[in-house]
């Protein structure tokens, strides 16, 4: 029983490791007053260019980078359609959704003649796990040994760094100059214009870092959870983060628990596919995998606390007179 | 003696120009907003700017702040030509602005706001520190005190507008301009503002004060310049004019502070409000225990500052928000107040004109006719079948736009192409056309010209000699005095007073300042 | 100074600047091609071939139009509410549940022409029924139609694999969709329509639907523009707050709105399960609900720009065909992209090139635009 929990546990980490790193991506920027519903595209962007770099050259590293590259591209572009030609932020979102949707299976096919899909990845090309100190040593010890040794140690980089983000992601928006720049121009950027900070550069830069952390959850899908770009393989979770950024109120800590929820949700329908419960009987699998949305939906619904955005979300800043 | 004289004249002469602006020009498109303005403002005075609105003078402090850039002139400071590209170099020069509406995040505290863009450092934490003790010396210096701590939305107007002047300060600012400051202030902040301003005077700081209010000019300037339609017209020493000189140059010609009109002759009650309570979403009560009537035949006036619940009063009595408590009845019948609302007592015999014209009263985007059906699209008269008939809305705007002088007579034209004034016409027709038994008003001339201003004003009139009950509400204590019938003073949400027409200003005043009072009966 | 409002003539705004942005999304889709490696005029040559070069081609153009046109004018719909409706791939799904229902049930009972507007009935009801949770979270709770209404396209995603492989297949079937329908259930074709007009087209899916999807558009138009919900619909779109004043009930008309929004869309699966297919399968939607968005930004949410629009996609989809016949490195997706970058450029950046034509309207005929000679200001 023990054992199902943990090995359960160890499944939550893994799999909500890229709807963290979506989320915290999505607070930047919606933090500074742009709404970003391109999450979903951004992280798919960065899973294609991760995958095809590290096939090419055999580095995840390279691949990192060069997802980071590819996600922040499709950010300036957001941010150039949203902040400097004030568009509609939304409409933005979704057309570069459906730009790199289409575009990865196309270059996918192009480059690799794989049917959309980059070559399957092995060795230096993937992020593969890491045992922490001492993990083989203390796995004996009840309790404490197993949540050291399987919980804990045994995940790849990408994880660590990613949970990694979340206390700094705390320390960049209450600790530092800029943070206290960016909460602002997401509430009143006249404010923020009348002190003679520059709002379309403040936005640029949460822009940029919205692209740097889906670019690395992109490079985490196609690295380090799956060995290699599929199709839509985001599946929805941009969205999904997106939810779970306005259940944690657009806060860090908050963010990172509501991502492990839709982890464990993820976690538990693959553990107990095909399962037969005691009373409900077996629960049909496209019931499991439609879990995920349907929470979202219930979240959205508010019925667990109002959640209030930055005031300045969604709208393009033009200088009243 | 003669040494004396000599060198009083001789300083005099030497008066140091804190700021110069030559021949600055600035359109935008075909509006010429800014024409060859020349102005002189000396060191260590209060210098006053006033015009109507749409005179130029908030796109002329935009140009000095660093918002805009003029088309062509100088500006000099102190002596020296600068260019001034952002706000980042108009506080370089040590220039800082008060504005209207407030620039201030809402959720942070006033400390926050104070070190927005003067931090200090890339991390909080070590500048902080020195905020605060620096914040301290200026909050005592000159009598500003607040709350470092303290969260914005938390304060009251005449705090918000002390961090305003504070953020400046902070920032070395050595001139500092305020825009319309006392918009939202009640008539005692107001004169504790004038206070810390002749404070300010007294420590050196260059005050430049822009209002359309001729009482404060009067107040608290040394010197005043004249904006009218985009050029600047005069400049006179505030001791050696007056109102009246002041208010002719601002228009352009003798103006009527008053309108004619013959007595009132007040039927039925119309309108009847008791014991009306509304909280508002921080469930706080902005409107407590009001109850009055409104007669047929008469104008009735609801004097006080912006922000004392008659924009709330108003809303709820036109449908727009529901009450805690209290009743309400229209021509005899009782309307339900309570439960949600849906904005629309139309059918029983009321109109609304809306303080806030622009998103509420109109649609801009739509077409002129279209405008003039808002609020009454569901009417008989414009259905045919299943459709709408739209060459019977077309009629009804024309001849609105005939009988009410909206220029330009075209019902296709955007509304948003429609100036200020005549966009005003348009719901001021709308609402008279329908005849309603009740008019209700808000803040009816506020941002028009003044042409159309004694246009609305004698329409107000026309629509109580013809028996309807009229309720005013207006900031503009001028307005209320010459149309109103009977004047009543709301302070904190509630009527504290009532008064007729002949009340003074001073009356008036104390009253919306909360200042209890005896019936004027002495 | 309010250059945003001026009026264009209404030929620039419903003509002019969609082409504009049209041209700048092929250009840069061209240069998605280059970056395959093929040649973007060849490509763009055989698309027209593909798409009108035959009168095959014609019908096809024409029949994946009806889709569009149908999900387009959803799309619009909403927009002109102010709202968002991403969801009609989701709605027309469900909505092709209700369409075989009846044409399961009838088909062997009633003729043609009685299953016909029993199923129009069934995609509008159940299409709705599929966006009535969004739209209700939405009006009372505020939840954005957004997000709610993309979790509900895959919700139904998950939702229709179970429902063709546990529901509609026949036992014994391997493939996930349900039995060819009966006679009562085949609607006519438009192939005698087109030979009527010398176009030779046969075998081709194009059928009487798109005569209800052009019925549909004239009936937005009248919706939208000459009735009292659409004008209450136009104002909710423009400003709440002149909404409240006028006494429009925003809860009722937002969802009101999604509503017919979602009706639209749904009735764009009468096409390929009556007109096509005979039967309903999986994924028979094929990104209609979609190309919806493109389509309707690209036709400023007007009916007649919409069914420019969704021609011109059918025209991408039947020449796409075409291309990735001739250029198996283009393959379906190229479509995806460049509806991609059609929504980016109408939708996202359309303020990037209406100053742009509107300078240059006021400068040569001002009038055109409503500014007076007279300056603005003057009472």
């Amino acid at each position: 029983m023990f054992d199902v929990l943990i090995s359960l546990l160890d499944s939550t980490v893994r799999l909500s490791v890229a709807l963290l790193l979506a989320c915290l991506a999505g607070l930047y920027s919606e933090r500074s007053g742009v709404f970003d519903i391109g999450l979903e595209g951004k992280m798919l962007a960065g899973a294609f260019a991760a995958a095809s770099a590290a096939a090419v050259t055999g580095s995840a590293w390279v691949g990192v980078a060069a997802a980071i590259f590819a996600a922040v591209f499709f950010a300036l572009v957001h941010g150039f359609a949203s902040i400097t030609n004030r568009g509609n932020q939304i409409v933005s979102g979704v057309a570069i959704n459906f730009i790199v949707a289409g575009a990865t299976v196309l270059l996918g096919q192009a480059w690799f003649k794989e049917g959309g899909r980059t070559p399957q990845l092995t060795g230096n090309a993937r992020f593969d796990a890491i045992t922490l100190p001492f993990a083989d040593a203390v796995r004996g010890v009840p309790v404490i040994g197993p949540i050291y040794a399987e919980l804990i140690s045994g995940h790849s980089i990408l994880v660590y760094i990613a949970f990694a983000m979340v206390p700094l992601t705390w320390w960049i928006l209450f600790r530092t100059r800029f943070g206290l720049r960016l909460r602002a121009v997401g509430e009143n950027p006249a404010a923020v214009d009348t002190a003679g900070i520059s709002v379309t550069w403040l936005r640029y830069r949460a822009v940029i870092c919205c692209g740097i952390l889906t670019g690395l959850a992109g490079a985490y899908l196609s690295l380090a959870q799956s060995p290699g770009f599929v199709k839509d393989m985001t599946a929805g979770r941009g969205f999904v983060a997106l939810a779970a950024l306005i259940f944690a109120k657009w806060k860090p800590v908050p963010a990172m628990f509501a991502c492990l929820l839709f982890g464990f949700l993820d976690a538990f329908a693959i553990r107990f596919q095909g399962y037969s419960f005691p009373l409900i009987g077996q629960v049909p699998t496209q019931l499991m995998q439609a879990l995920p949305y349907i929470l979202t939906v219930i979240l959205l619904a508010g019925f667990i606390g109002k959640a209030i955005p930055p005031k300045a979300g969604g709208v393009a800043y033009v200088k009243e007179r | 003696m003669s040494d004396g004289n000599r060198t009083q004249s001789g300083e005099l002469q030497m008066a140091e120009k804190a700021i110069e602006l030559v021949g600055i020009n600035k359109s935008f498109g075909a509006v010429r907003a800014n024409r060859d303005i020349q102005l002189s403002v000396d060191k260590g005075t209060i210098h006053g700017i006033i015009g109507e609105n749409g005179a130029g003078k908030s796109t002329l402090m935009s140009i000095l702040y660093g918002f805009y850039q003029a088309d062509s002139g100088v500006i000099r400071i102190g002596g020296k030509p600068v260019s001034i590209k952002t706000p980042n170099e108009a506080i370089a020069h040590g220039i800082g602005m008060v504005h209207q509406h407030f620039m201030l995040v809402e959720n942070f505290t006033v400390l926050e706001n104070i070190i927005l863009g003067a931090e200090g450092s890339a991390f909080l934490n070590s500048g902080i520190a020195k905020a605060r003790s620096e914040l301290q010396r200026l909050e005592e210096e000159y009598g500003l005190e607040v709350d470092p701590d303290a969260v914005i939305e938390d304060l009251a107007v005449g705090l918000q507008q002390r961090v305003e002047i504070l953020k400046a300060l902070y920032r070395g600012a050595e001139i500092l301009i305020l825009d319309e400051p006392t918009g939202v202030l009640t008539p005692a902040e107001a004169d504790h503002l004038f206070r810390i301003l002749r404070k300010l005077k007294d420590e050196g700081k260059t005050v430049m004060l822009i209002t359309h209010k001729l009482r404060e000019i009067m107040a608290v300037t040394d010197n005043v310049s004249v904006m009218r339609q985009g050029t600047m017209v005069a400049t006179r020493k505030t001791a050696e004019t007056t109102v009246e000189e002041l208010a002719e140059l601002m228009v352009g010609r003798r103006v009527l502070l008053q309108v004619d009109k013959g007595p009132a002759n007040p039927d039925e009650v119309k309108l009847s409000v008791r014991n009306l309570t509304v909280t508002d979403s921080r469930k706080v009560d902005v409107v407590k225990n009001v109850s009055f009537d409104v007669r047929g035949g008469e104008i009735v006036g609801i004097a006080g500052v912006a922000g004392n619940g008659q924009s709330e009063l108003i809303e709820t009595i036109a449908g727009l928000r529901k009450a805690a408590k209290g009743e309400m009845t229209l021509d005899g019948k009782k309307i339900e107040i309570i439960g949600a609302r849906q904005g629309d007592l139309r059918d029983q015999g009321l109109a609304h004109v809306p303080e806030d014209r622009h998103h509420m009263g109109l649609v801009l985007q739509f077409e002129e006719y279209e405008n003039a059906i808002l609020g009454y699209h569901d009417d008989p008269e414009f259905q045919k079948g299943l459709l709408m008939d739209l060459d019977k809305v077309r009629e009804t705007a024309t001849s609105m736009i005939e009988k009410y002088d909206i220029r330009p007579p075209n019902p296709r034209l955007k509304t948003a192409n429609f100036s200020g004034g005549n966009q005003q016409k348009i719901v001021l027709a709308r609402e008279i056309e329908q005849d309603p038994s009740v008019l209700i008003v808000g803040q009816p001339t506020r941002g028009v010209d003044v042409g159309a201003i004694e246009f609305i004003h004698r329409r107000l009139i026309e629509m109580r000699d013809a028996g309807k009950a009229v309720l005013l509400v207006s900031v503009e204590l001028d307005e209320i005095r010459s149309l109103s019938d009977r004047i009543l003073v709301m302070f904190d949400g509630r009527i504290v007073g009532e008064r007729g027409p002949d009340a003074t200003e001073g009356e008036l005043g104390l009253l919306m300042a909360g200042v209890e009072q005896k019936e004027a009966a002495e | 100074m309010s250059t945003p409002y001026a009026k264009l003539p209404l030929w620039a705004d419903y003509g002019l600047i969609p082409l504009i942005n049209l041209t700048v999304a092929f250009l840069v889709a061209g240069f998605v091609v280059m970056l395959v490696g093929e040649s973007p005029i060849e490509a763009v040559q055989l698309m027209l071939k593909g798409a009108f070069g035959s009168g095959r081609g014609i019908g096809y153009t024409l029949y994946y139009a009806t889709n569009f046109i149908f999900t387009g004018l959803a799309v619009a719909v909403a927009f002109h509410g102010g709202l968002f409706n991403i969801g009609g791939e989701g709605q027309a799904s469900i909505a092709g549940v209700g369409v075989a229902i009846v044409c399961l049930t009838f088909d062997s009972i009633l003729p043609w022409w009685l299953t016909f507007p029993l199923a129009i009935a069934a995609a509008a009801i159940f299409g709705a029924a599929w966006v009535l949770i969004p739209a209700w979270l939405q009006a009372y709770r505020g939840s954005h139609i957004v997000i709610t209404t993309i979790m509900f396209n895959f919700i139904a995603a998950s939702l229709m694999v179970y429902l063709m492989v546990y529901v509609f297949k026949p036992d014994g079937q391997q493939v996930p969709e349900s039995r060819q329908f009966l006679e009562g259930a085949n609607i006519p074709s438009l192939e005698p329509l087109l030979g009527m007009l010398g176009i030779t087209a046969r075998r081709t899916p194009l059928n009487i639907t798109f005569i209800l999807a052009l019925v549909a558009a004239f009936g937005v138009w009248l919706l939208i523009w000459r009735t009292k919900l659409g004008y209450e619909i136009r104002t909710m779109g423009l400003s709440a707050k002149a909404a409240l004043y006028a006494g429009i009930g925003e809860k009722r008309t937002i969802i009101v709105t999604l509503l017919i929004s979602a009706a639209l869309a749904g009735m764009m699966s009468l096409n390929p399960i009556m007109g096509a297919q005979d039967r309903i399968q999986l994924n028979f939607a094929g990104g209609a609900g979609f190309v919806g968005i493109a389509v309707a930004l690209m036709g400023r949410s007007h009916p007649a720009g919409i069914i420019f629009a969704a021609i011109l996609f059918g025209m991408l989809y039947q020449g796409g065909a075409e291309i990735a016949f001739e250029m198996p490195n283009i393959t379906r997706e190229m479509i995806v992209v460049i509806m991609g970058l059609v929504i980016f450029f109408a939708g996202a950046l359309e303020n990037m090139f209406r100053p742009f034509v509107q300078t240059i309207f006021a400068s040569i005929r001002p009038r055109s635009v409503g500014l007076d000679p007279k300056p603005a200001g003057e009472a």
